[in-house]
């Protein structure tokens, strides 16, 4: 299992790295952040692309910084960073608790934040961290940089709103002020999640005034949970009351789903686990929004 | 080809390389350095697990090319001459292997474990370990291998001190 012969290059600056993935348009190019998808990919090729960018050296594209209420994390800051950044744990603690669910530390070394989001697996943590945050993707092309929303960003099964030409530079966060939660089914540690569940829950003494929900592994992208969110504005009440609202929002929200079964779960399989998931998810959100405050 | 160069167990190496020639690949058939073992070719195994500038990495889905510049670590660059490091002695000591597939990464993951917490849990050494298989499944004993070499390389420091 060895990959097939391509072409490379590793440019240091990223209009050179853009023109060279319009030049080879043709071979297929694909862009090579921490290769940590891609490579078991073409070992199994199951991609073939005949030119690789590889963004290694391009300069300016790794790094985590706050700007006020946004958290931006450049696209090849690898994971391994991510999960130990203080920032990071201040700023948006549900993308510390789902990076520490990817695969294992020597693949977190290597994969980058970028590359997961713009491999956009279907069963991947950082696509639904992101469709929950509502963050910003921003992207250069040949005709400069633009700024996708991720609700606009995830387009299928591995696809992107991202044109072949254009390179993910860096993803931005919006700082979350209430409770989170990201937990997964999967069959064993570090596995692809069978489920995912990404949850945010923001509240107003006892009541829940916003709540931000994303599934992964219930569809070709992440979803939001939009029903269950609408359901859950405004409730209050003891914890009783409370986990009567989450369990009735967790089956409306399930009730939208039409996931496919596989060879991993069946249909069924993925929306029990779905129901169960997101109500454990927003119970651990709300307790911890209101422990913080 | 490319040129690359790289530095594996503290000795320079520059090579010309296919692009798509995988780093296990360059170190086991180039360089002739077979001590890391090829298993599932896909990054989920960890017995090609090498260290690059210090940190664990799956060396079956990483690029030659993208090591250029980079500091390798492989299981041959652990003992000093024909003494062993305490991680392999302890390994040998407490029959931290059987068939002996998994323990070059075994060994290359417990060294970044043990370089960044000297003084791990045995919980917090099966999770550490969890990102490599033993086929033989015969972790309990790669477990306590790894804390009685944490132990030894701990007392050593202090000895050093």
């Amino acid at each position: 299992m060895k990959p097939p012969p391509f072409d490379y290059a590793a440019p240091t600056t990223l209009d050179e790295a853009i023109g060279l993935l319009a030049e080879h348009a043709d071979a297929e190019a694909r862009v090579l952040a921490g290769g940590q998808s891609l490579i078991p990919m073409m070992n199994f090729r199951l991609a073939k692309p005949g030119y690789l960018v590889d963004l290694r050296r391009v300069a300016g594209l790794a790094g985590i910084r706050r700007e006020g209420d946004t958290l931006i994390i450049g696209a090849m800051t690898r994971m391994a960073e991510v999960e130990r950044s203080p920032e990071v744990a201040v700023a948006a603690p549900l993308l510390t608790e789902a990076v520490g669910l990817v695969a294992h530390v020597p693949v977190r070394n290597s994969g980058t934040v970028g590359g997961s989001l713009a491999h956009a697996d279907p069963a991947a943590e950082l696509p639904a961290v992101a469709l929950a945050l509502d963050a910003e993707l921003v992207a250069a092309g040949p005709g400069g940089t633009r700024t996708i929303p991720a609700g606009e960003f995830f387009t299928g099964s591995y696809g992107t709103a991202l044109a072949p030409e254009e390179i993910l530079t860096e993803v931005r966060l919006p700082v979350w002020p209430g409770g989170h939660a990201f937990i997964e089914f999967s069959r064993i540690h570090a596995n692809f999640a069978v489920v995912a569940v990404a949850a945010l829950v923001d509240t107003d003494g006892d009541r829940i005034r916003r709540a931000c929900v994303a599934l992964a592994g219930v569809g070709p992208t992440p979803v939001r949970a939009h029903s269950a969110e609408r359901a859950l504005l405004g409730a209050s009440g003891d914890a009783d009351a409370l986990r009567e609202a989450i369990r009735a929002a967790a089956e409306l929200a399930t009730a939208d789903l039409s996931p496919a079964g596989d060879l991993h779960a069946s249909a069924e399989t993925r929306l029990t686990l779905a129901q169960v998931y997101l109500r454990r998810a927003l119970e651990l959100a709300v307790s911890r929004a209101r422990n913080e405050r | 080809m490319t040129a690359i160069s790289v530095t594996v167990n503290g000795r320079p190496h520059t090579a010309q390389v296919e692009p798509r020639r995988l780093l296990v690949d360059f170190l086991r058939e180039d360089l002739g350095l077979v001590g890391t073992h090829i298993g599932c070719e896909h990054g989920v195994c960890g017995t090609c697990t090498v260290l690059l500038d210090g940190h664990s990495i799956r060396s079956c889905i990483t690029l030659a090319v993208q090591a250029d510049g980079a500091e390798i670590s492989t299981v041959e660059g652990l003992a000093s001459g024909a003494e062993l490091h305490p991680l392999q002695d302890e390994f040998s000591e407490k029959q931290g292997l059987q068939c002996g597939y998994c323990t070059p990464g075994m060994l290359m993951r417990a060294r970044e474990i043990l370089a960044q917490n000297p003084d791990p849990s045995p919980a917090e050494v099966r999770e550490a370990i969890a990102s490599n298989l033993c086929r033989c499944t015969g972790y309990q004993f790669i477990i306590e291998a790894v804390l009685g070499a944490a132990e030894r390389m701990r007392a050593g420091k202090e000895t050093a001190a």
